[in-house]
């Protein structure tokens, strides 16, 4: 009994099979999830042209004209459809989220979730509504 | 870690829901419909006017600021499990979180900055 005992935090010795990166390419519902989960890097690539913007607003108006320029170029546009088509998939399935993630009750009863879901879709409308009022305002 | 596991959590619940809620009228407005044309961008004038506005700078600040720590949140176990890099979990999460921290840093200051 004088060796000490060994532990290993994995188990080479067990077998596992190797799975794949593209394992989510074999099922509707796993391409659905990788895809909603890639959604974060668009999200991420529009908060970072927002500071682009921010950032000429700042320097001044050449700046901000050629901040706008860059944008009507063919590569902005391709990726900007591509990246707008994510965000909005990021938004639709974050809604579709939230009344299971999210369980309200009123009264004692559980308000549902289409009740949930609608207040949602509201909040999404309105919001975009005043967003595009104050940006269209001038 | 594990300690501000919630607090990360939090931040990455609440830049979602601004990024679905917000983020879909801006890059329509800003990316799309501006570029080609659709509707008229606001000039220089006019929105440097908005940016003089307290309210306004804590919008946007909101706005950039939560997104980018959802990205890092979510990112980061894209990058652990699609890519299965189980054991690069730190070095993970340090670029991720001070990418959105970085960010976030620069937000504010351009905010401040704004005369």
């Amino acid at each position: 009994m004088s060796a000490e005992p060994h532990y290993t935090l994995y188990h080479p010795r067990w077998y596992r099979r190797r799975v794949s990166v593209w394992w989510w390419l074999q099922k509707r519902s796993y391409t659905g999830f990788v895809l909603r989960e890639l959604t974060s890097i668009f999200v991420a690539f529009f908060a970072v042209v927002y500071l682009w913007q921010l950032r000429a607003l700042t320097q001044g108006p050449e700046a901000y004209e050629q901040f706008l320029a860059r944008l009507t170029t063919p590569l902005f546009l391709a990726l900007d459809t591509v990246a707008f088509l994510f965000v909005l998939f990021h938004a639709i399935t974050w809604f579709n989220l939230t009344p299971k993630a999210m369980v309200v009750r009123w009264r004692g009863k559980r308000v549902p979730d289409w009740l949930i879901l609608g207040l949602n879709y509201a909040a999404w409308l309105v919001l975009s509504g005043a967003v595009a009022f104050v940006l269209l305002r001038e | 870690m594990e300690r501000i596991t919630p607090l990360l959590w939090l931040l990455f619940s609440a830049g979602g829901t601004v990024a679905a809620l917000l983020f879909p009228v801006h890059f329509f407005l800003t990316a799309l419909a501006f570029p080609l044309g659709w509707l008229e961008a606001p000039s220089y004038e006019f929105l440097h006017r908005l940016l003089t506005h307290p309210l306004t700078r804590l919008y946007l600040f909101i706005l950039i600021s939560l997104p980018l720590f959802h990205w890092a949140h979510r990112f980061r176990y894209t990058l652990y499990d699609g890519l299965q890099l189980k054991h690069l979990t730190v070095l993970i999460a340090v670029l991720c979180y001070g990418a959105a921290l970085a960010g976030t840093a620069m937000a504010a200051y351009l905010l401040w900055d704004i005369s």
